[in-house]
């Protein structure tokens, strides 16, 4: 009972990850054609675009080596695994120890890396642009990435992500303005780090803009299908570990399994919030440019410094 | 049989191969064979020597009745040497191996005896410096270790950059040098009151008491000292420029475990001969060590040589040992033991991940300009092709060093953000909040680090050739292979297996802070890592070896279940036509938008020149030129070399090459010194 009940519900949250993944990316495209006065092809698209994907055959360039082949694979299988770390259902199951919050940044980093080998792999203009970019807005994000973790670690004293909840959700209600700056931070760190506007643009095929999909560019069929799920998942996952570490509240203490439907329902309606949440971010701003991206991530950075001061000071 | 008797018969191997090299001079095949196997064997004996230290935390020291009447050399071998003796022993090992592959390819061009027993003398020398136990022995090694390096960088000396770059190389560690010998100076004359001569041993340094005063003058000046040859910025200026000119067996070794010499220096004056310190001591090495990692890595980035590319890259990578050693410090002086062996650990780790990452892309840097005489990567390009087993261990040194799981860069990054985590229960508020940002900083190396290595990697072996010649390209050799092959698979395995490391440098810690991390670092087993309390923090390097892989060879299974075919294609490239290989991404179109943001901090020149004969809309020929420079130099090194030659070309007046005129200084001193005395 004590290892099958943590196993089956690490199993669930998988498979949760997996489908509902492709539906929030839905959502929020949904969503947008909404605002924007446009038909929308509905919540299970994405779905369908990656099985589409899926039956393609694969078209390599001829000069592609092993690194562009293994990537998608590995992109996938990182994500995945970062996937059983974030607690999205309940809090310790067996993978959520494998890895911290900063190891999961560096899970993310797997992902990331090999992307760039890929966009360098067959010596395109586009692939080497969207890899230098890719590169050079992550380096930005990192610092603003980790001072928000070190905000949200001392309150819980602890960089476990299972830690984390536990302390916030199943302690003591505090308001704590040190969370709020972290969070803005954190939203912030999240449009750049999956590649949604004003960084990059999700939509955008064919510019001179581009960034992530200028390094994916000569991908087709299952590899394409992969890294675009991958990016799905991505998504998805900042989502759920932006709920994790600043609105906990509702997911399942270890072992409490009359809780779980009560969580599900939970998640749903988080993530349908975080959705428009989204939404009216994408839809407001415009697309920045490349350079004024330091502006844009050094408020990231200022935020989380905020709410590093303002624990120290008010709390 | 005790591990002193292991290290001192491999430093008396060592130094016995160098009387064999001129009796195999003539034969230069047999010399290389016979000479790196020697080097390798003692480097494995010294290797154990230092485990079995490390791992038994025993204590041994001698008197070796040699030197100046009265002033007998003493070595010892603690858990602290026993770990820099193992770091230097297990890379020396790798290197020397490879080498033999290596050093065969330079035989075409010249003899190689010099480089023969200038290399072993140069390990033997590091050696010397890692056992030596008092102020004279410890200088005479030293001396030896850089002046054996010196002729190794000098070893293609024709070219004029080389002897540019070693006479920079020896001129700093001189200075360096100076620095160290006066530290030991107040420390001696200190640890007897000016009394005799006996306090030139450590062990008289480490029962003195030390004023103050004295002994922040004393601190200060051996950091400095270490520093210049640690390569920490602003005294960093001879590395770039050396280890590129080096044949690279020997960068491998400088880069790898030269620069740790002066880290063990360090953290032997601060943790053992002056023992208590001051936190504001720490703090100077923390805002140091930062400065050195960031600018470091950002140097990095611009270069497109890729052997000054991983200089740099060392110089980074000194920065974050140091901002180990400085937490450590930190959390020493306000006594927290147990935090202190974090941030030691931590520190000391990267000491050893460093060396191994290193000295792998340094080999590999090597088996590339080997294969294609080339160092420039703004000419290299899609070498995965033709070097497969080269690009692959230079790629799992560029995830090493780029902090990714689950390689040991990986770890050891992941235990000093532990460390800077823990600092909000230092007492000082200034501390508290000042030492998270160093965190940031630190983390934006990391990622920084990440982005030049994919520059690295991606230039050089991605996309296709940029060179105008593409000539015939060939895979490194047998022995070379074995080299990388063996340092490519301890970089995995000191990733995937940190809990049992960090059980082996217990008495270390221990040693140096009186704090243990082991009981608690592997709480639960070598699965888990748990540095403090598993509910601060924990990372299971194995399992995230093991599942990544198991996911990705699913997930493969499952997509190849039905077999599709590959379509091998030309480029597509959004659908423009006649892409030439000029048009690639190059490094230096790679790193623009880090050197426009980051630009200001150094000296830039860009210069493009077009030339339109008709009309400028049509332009013929456009010439693009960028020079990327140390501020350093024009802020530093300039005036101060302005000011000594101008001093130079005074005192120079003196001397006017007339008998009389020397004859008559000779009488006037004669006459000042009688009337003073």
């Amino acid at each position: 009972m004590n290892i099958i009940y943590p196993a089956a519900v690490e199993v669930l949250q998988f498979l949760i990850l997996l489908f509902a993944a492709p539906v929030f990316v839905g959502w929020v495209r949904m969503l947008k054609c909404w605002f924007q006065g446009r038909t929308s092809a509905g919540l299970l698209q994405p779905h369908r675009d990656i099985m589409k994907l899926f039956y393609k055959d694969v078209v390599l360039a001829e000069n592609a080596s092993w690194i562009f082949r293994f990537t998608p694979y590995l992109v996938f299988g990182a994500t995945a695994v970062a996937g059983g770390v974030i607690p999205i259902l309940s809090v310790g199951l067996p993978l959520s120890a494998t890895a911290d919050i900063i190891a999961l940044v560096a899970l993310f980093t797997i992902s990331r890396f090999f992307t760039a080998l890929a966009g360098l792999d067959i010596g395109t203009a586009f692939g080497g642009m969207g890899s230098s970019r890719e590169k050079t807005i992550a380096s930005l994000a990192e610092p603003a990435m980790l001072m928000a973790i070190f905000t949200v670690s001392l309150v819980s004293q602890s960089t476990s992500l299972s830690q984390m909840v536990n302390v916030i959700a199943h302690g003591e209600f505090v308001l704590r303005p040190s969370l709020a700056f972290a969070l803005l931070a954190f939203v912030l760190i999240t449009l750049a780090e999956t590649g949604r506007i004003p960084v990059d643009n999700p939509a955008t095929h064919l510019e001179l803009t581009m960034i992530h999909e200028a390094m994916i560019l000569e991908y087709s069929g299952r590899h394409l299908a992969l890294i675009e799920w991958a990016g799905m998942m991505k998504l998805f996952l900042f989502t759920a570990l932006g709920i994790a570490s600043f609105f906990p509240w509702g997911i399942a203490a270890a072992g409490d399994i009359a809780f779980l439907p009560v969580t599900t329902v939970l998640l749903l309606f988080k993530l349908i919030l975080a959705g428009i949440g989204l939404v009216l971010i994408e839809t407001g701003l415009a697309k920045m440019r490349l350079f004024r991206l330091t502006e844009f991530l050094g408020s990231a950075f200022l935020f989380a410094t905020l709410g590093l001061l303002s624990y120290f000071i008010l709390e | 049989m005790s591990p002193f008797v292991l290290a001192s018969f491999s430093i008396l191997l060592l130094l016995f191969s160098l009387v064999l090299a001129p009796i195999f001079a003539r034969r230069q095949r047999l010399l290389i064979y016979v000479s790196f196997t020697l080097a390798a064997f003692s480097s494995l004996t010294a290797l154990a020597a230092g485990i079995w230290t490390v791992g038994k935390g025993s204590v041994e020291s001698y008197i070796l009745l040699l030197g100046l009447p009265e002033l007998p050399f003493h070595l010892r071998l603690d858990p602290l040497s026993g770990f820099f003796l193992t770091v230097i022993g297990l890379l020396g090992l790798f290197v020397s191996i490879y080498s033999i592959g290596y050093v065969k390819g330079i035989l075409s061009h010249r003899p190689v005896t010099s480089l023969v027993i200038f290399y072993n003398l140069f390990i033997a020398g590091m050696f010397m410096v890692i056992v030596a136990d008092d102020a004279f022995f410890f200088l005479i090694s030293w001396e030896v270790m850089a002046a054996s390096s010196y002729f190794l960088v000098m070893f293609e000396d024709e070219r004029a950059e080389n002897r540019r770059a070693a006479f920079t190389y020896l001129l700093i560690a001189h200075v360096g040098a100076i620095a160290i010998l006066l530290s030991f100076g107040v420390m001696a004359g200190l640890a007897t009151g000016f009394e005799s001569f006996n306090g030139y041993t450590f062990d008289a340094m480490r029962h003195a008491e030390f004023p103050v005063r004295w002994a922040t003058a004393a601190f200060f000046l051996a950091f400095f000292g270490f520093a210049a040859k640690a390569g920490m910025i602003p005294l960093h200026v001879w590395l770039p420029e050396a280890h590129p000119v080096a044949p690279s067996n020997v960068s491998a070794l400088m880069s790898g475990v030269m620069l740790k010499t002066a880290i063990y220096g360090i953290i032997r004056v601060t943790f053992d001969l002056v023992r208590i310190f001051p936190w504001w001591w720490g703090a100077i090495v923390l805002a140091l060590g930062l400065i050195t990692a960031v600018m470091g890595i950002l140097y990095a980035i611009m270069q497109q040589d890729l052997k000054r590319l991983l200089a740099y890259s060392s110089v980074e990578n000194i920065g974050i040992i140091l901002i180990g050693v400085s937490l450590a410090m930190v959390f020493s002086s306000f006594q927290m033991p147990v935090f202190s062996a974090l941030a030691l650990t931590a520190s000391l780790y990267h000491v050893l991940n460093h060396a191994m990452f290193k000295g792998l892309l340094f080999m590999g840097a090597g088996a590339v300009l080997h294969a294609t005489g080339e160092r420039n990567m703004e000419r290299m390009g899609g070498l995965i092709h033709k070097m497969p087993w080269t690009s692959a261990f230079f790629l799992i040194g560029c995830i090493s060093i780029s902090a990714l799981p689950p390689f040991n860069g990986f770890v050891s990054e992941w235990l000093t953000f532990q460390a800077f985590l823990l600092s909000p229960a230092v007492p000082s508020p200034l501390l508290k909040l000042l030492i998270p940002l160093g965190a940031s900083l630190l983390a934006l190396t990391a990622a920084l680090a990440a982005t030049c290595f994919v520059k690295a990697f991606g230039m050089t072996f991605l996309g296709q050739w940029r060179g105008h010649h593409p000539q015939h390209i060939h895979e490194a050799d047998g022995t070379m292979k074995t080299g990388m092959i063996l340092t490519a698979v301890t970089c995995l395995c000191l990733g995937i297996l940190p809990t049992i490391v960090i059980g082996w440098m217990d008495t270390l810690t221990e040693q140096l802070t009186g704090g243990r991390l082991a009981s608690t670092a592997g709480e639960f087993g070598w699965l888990w890592l748990t540095p403090i309390s598993h509910a601060r923090a924990s990372y299971s390097a194995p399992l995230i070896f093991l599942i990544i892989p198991a996911v990705v060879s699913l997930v493969y299974l499952f997509l190849h279940i039905r077999k599709k075919a590959i379509h091998r294609v030309p480029l597509w490239d959004c659908g423009f036509q006649k892409i030439t290989t000029r048009m690639q991404y190059t490094g230096t179109s790679f790193s623009m938008p880090l050197r426009r943001i980051f630009g200001f901090l150094f000296r830039i020149r860009e210069d493009v020149r077009i030339e339109a004969p008709r009309h400028k809309a049509f332009p013929q020929k456009i010439h693009y030129r960028l020079r990327v420079r140390d501020r350093l130099w024009e802020w530093f090194y300039n005036p101060v070399a302005d000011a000594s030659f101008w001093l130079a070309r005074r005192v120079g007046r003196l001397q006017q090459g007339r008998i009389q005129v020397y004859l008559i200084y000779s009488f006037v001193t004669i006459i000042i010194l009688l009337v003073l005395l």
